[in-house]
């Protein structure tokens, strides 16, 4: 619907603990037209970007926060339409408000219609009989009585096509044709001096007040005043960022981190994989990534290690019978990283977490994660290897208690048994995985257990296992 | 492409969609053995097994449950009611579950729920209804109705792909009645997406469904240039393509086979009212059944369901309005 008075646009309140956010981008300038749900902005908040989509139909009428500053939840972003909003609109129309008005409702309902309101003032004095809409509407936009018209209808009725073959005759118009007012400013009052809808000062007019901008750097700290040395450049932190930065250091301060990596043969995971391609890419258009296949065995595993995949709430120990599995994506540029959570990961299969991952990694990508996507992960893995790095020690995403590493699958030489108990080498794909864990809840052992039966499912990947 | 029935062409689309997709299951009333009552389903369980094709016992309330429960799972169940009538039974899981679970928890639902449905052949009251205005009404589901052999198979797949619970509205009457071209390979056609049956200028003729022939043969018996269109779909249904129609031609009939008294025809004619007022050069007219149970004897089904003759005059009245 097109918007007669102004509609706000306000700061989203991007879940509940966002208090918060950064106006990354405007999409539309004052004096743009938007259609509903088209993407006004975009911003940035200390869980997710995100893009903020437009309330209503109109013209951007006013932009209150500039690129770059970030503002409370609830902070009035932009104004639409409204008659200050076509006011303020770079104005190519004639001053007279009613062809100002037409246009604008024209331009709202993306149709080049002539103005309607002439509607209202035509003549209906036609005393033989009844004049539909669709005549009454022609002969106002034609400036027509149609009265003069010959009727064939129905009583002597004039019909549409009866007022069309008249005017296709080439008949006069009764009065000079109103409908080009749009077009060209008419000096004289258009032949409709329509009843304008009374031009009340918009309650959107006045100015308004500085919105509460919230300082840069205002977080838990005083902001420090700080100077770049000769040859360092200095920017601002982005909020994502100072969410990276403060999760990270809290994780630390939380968790007691350790980290044990074992080694995997792949071997059988890469000859099943190539096989099942294939089948995945042109049955399903999704690829069985060795992440898929990791995080498959990785639920399986946890089934059996519960504390794994819990966490410490208060003096409690929490165990979940659900897997809500994080991925670590980086966003594109090294602009940060966000951990997209698949939910009740425990219910897909081999096909449902590739595409799983796959679609929750596209979102990530194009900035399509709702603050629901982020959250309630109860395990991680993060997948680090794609540079050839075999080992890491990943941080722990708080509050869960462990993170697993994957890391590039290399051949290698490898000593394997054959039937007869003889040693041989063979060339083998071997990938490390590492698991970070907080030592405040797993043990070693158990953690060490965890990662051999974890290989095991890997290693004897079943032909017929999905 | 190939000749096909309206119920082969319903046949090959879910074949196919089981063929490619493994969470592709049929459970129904004699779907299985027997191959479903009108045999859409003949030979699935010979090459699906009958843990894919499964004969339910005699519950709509269990079939239509046990594919929510499916669906919920990932799966992605076709149910069929072996009449579109009996979906009553089901109303509760359709309705109260199916219909709503998305907006209350985030899950998909990707249930197809097959409605033989119309009259025509003397099937009485509980064999011959059209119910699909009934479901319209509710928000969460989906109605198709489609007219023509390739819609059909087009419109099933749209359908098993879709993550709604979408109602199928097949017509028995256009079964093996009407043979259209079918392409043999995989196609989607739009669910909410209408069809020009043919082109006009004068009046509008809005219909969807077996009345899609009703409609044709009645354009040809009236001096004047008719436009039919096939809606598809009931739910969503393609507003743009109706006022688009209306624009053109001022005058409209909307025609359907359900009851004429909340039936799906009575939305389309006031939002033509609201949204195309100003376009309009007569009032809207509806033509539908009374609004009783379909009745058993033939000559009173055939007072029930608008006839040719009965579209001829309501076009007649337009025309010279």
């Amino acid at each position: 619907m097109a918007t007669n008075t102004a509609v706000d646009v306000v700061m989203p309140q991007m879940g509940v603990s966002v208090s918060e956010g950064t106006i990354t981008k405007w999409m539309k300038q004052v004096g743009d037209h938007i259609e509903a749900d088209e993407t006004l902005l975009e911003i940035s908040t200390d869980k997710v970007d995100t893009e903020v989509p437009s309330p209503a139909s109109g013209v951007v009428s006013e932009i209150l926060v500039q690129e770059g500053e970030t503002v409370a939840v609830g902070t009035v972003l932009a104004r639409l339409g409204g008659e200050g909003g076509s006011a303020s609109a770079p104005p190519p129309e004639p001053p007279t408000q009613p062809a100002a008005e037409a246009s604008e409702a024209a331009a709202s309902e993306g149709e080049a219609a002539p103005e309607n309101e002439a509607v209202a003032e035509a003549p209906p004095e036609n005393g033989r009989a009844f004049v539909s809409p669709v005549v009454a509407r022609i002969a106002a936009e034609q400036g027509i009585d149609p009265t003069q018209v010959p009727g064939t209808g129905s009583g002597g009725r004039v019909t549409k096509k009866d007022i069309q073959s008249f005017i296709d005759s080439g008949a006069q118009p009764a009065a000079p044709a109103a409908q080009e007012a749009p077009a060209t400013p008419a000096p004289e009052a258009p032949a409709t001096p329509a009843p304008a809808a009374p031009a009340t000062p918009a309650p959107a007019a006045p100015a308004p007040s500085a919105p509460p901008v919230v300082q840069q750097a205002a977080p838990q700290s005083a902001p420090v005043e700080v100077a770049a040395q000769v040859g360092e450049t200095l920017e601002p932190m982005s909020a994502m960022r100072r969410g990276i930065a403060d999760h990270m250091r809290k994780s630390l301060d939380t968790s007691a981190h350790v980290t044990s990596a074992i080694e995997v043969d792949m071997s059988r995971v890469v000859q099943i994989r190539q096989k099942l391609k294939k089948e995945y890419q042109s049955g399903y258009g999704v690829n069985p990534t060795f992440l898929a296949f990791i995080a498959r065995a990785t639920v399986e595993t946890l089934r059996d290690y519960p504390w794994v995949n819990g966490e410490i709430r208060g003096d409690k120990i929490v165990t979940k019978s659900f897997v809500n599995l994080g991925f670590a994506v980086e966003l594109a540029d090294g602009k940060g990283l966000i951990v997209p959570v698949v939910k009740n990961a425990e219910t897909l299969n081999l096909l449902g977490m590739a595409k799983a991952i796959a679609e929750i990694a596209k979102r990530a990508r194009d900035k399509q994660l709702t603050p629901d996507d982020v959250a309630g992960g109860s395990f991680t893995i993060t997948n680090p290897g794609g540079y050839g790095t075999f080992h890491g020690t990943p941080v722990i995403s708080q509050p869960q208690a462990g993170i697993l590493g994957t890391y590039a699958i290399v051949k290698r030489p490898w000593v394997v048994t054959d039937a007869n108990g003889a040693d041989a080498i063979a060339i083998r794909s071997i990938m490390n995985l590492t698991l970070t864990y907080d030592h405040r809840l797993v043990d070693g052992a158990y953690a060490g257990r965890f990662l051999r039966d974890l290989r095991e499912r890997l290693q004897g990947w079943g032909e017929s296992e999905y | 492409m190939a000749e096909k029935t309206y119920l082969q062409a319903i046949s090959d689309g879910i074949r196919g969609e089981m063929r490619r997709d493994k969470r592709v299951f049929v459970i129904g009333e004699d779907v299985g053995v027997y191959g479903g009552a009108f045999k859409v389903t003949l030979g699935f369980q010979e090459e699906f097994g009958a843990w894919r094709v499964i004969d339910a016992p005699l519950s709509e309330t269990a079939i239509m449950g046990g594919a929510t429960g499916a669906a919920i799972m990932g799966m992605r169940p076709v149910a069929e009611m072996q009449f579109a009538d009996f979906v009553s039974c089901a109303w509760d899981h359709l309705v109260t579950v199916a219909a709503k679970q998305r907006w209350r928890a985030g899950t998909p639902v990707p249930i197809v729920l097959r409605l033989p449905s119309g009259g025509g052949f003397s099937g009485g009251p509980f064999h011959s209804q059209n119910p699909e205005s009934t479901f319209a009404h509710i928000p969460g589901l989906k109605c198709v109705c489609p007219a023509t052999p390739e819609d059909a198979k087009g419109l099933i797949i749209s359908a098993i792909e879709d993550p709604n619970p979408v109602l199928f509205f097949e017509h028995k009457h256009l079964y093996r009645r009407i043979k259209g071209e079918v392409p043999d390979e995989r196609y989607t056609t739009p669910i909410g997406k209408a069809r020009i049956h043919a082109e006009g200028d004068e009046v509008s003729l809005i219909t969807w469904g077996a009345m899609v022939y009703t409609a044709e043969e009645a354009a040809k018996q009236v001096d004047a240039s008719v436009e039919i269109v096939d809606l598809r779909t009931v739910m969503p249904w393609d507003k743009q393509a109706v006022l688009d129609s209306v624009r053109k031609t001022s005058k409209v009939l909307v025609l359907h086979e359900d009851t004429r008294t909340g039936g799906f025809g009575a939305e389309i004619a006031a939002t033509i009212a609201e949204e195309a007022f100003e376009d309009l050069d007569a009032p809207v007219k509806r033509l539908a059944a009374p609004d009783t149970p379909v009745p058993f004897s033939p000559v009173l089904e055939k007072a029930f369901i608008p006839q040719v003759d009965d579209v001829v005059g309501a076009l007649k009245e337009l025309i010279s309005y």
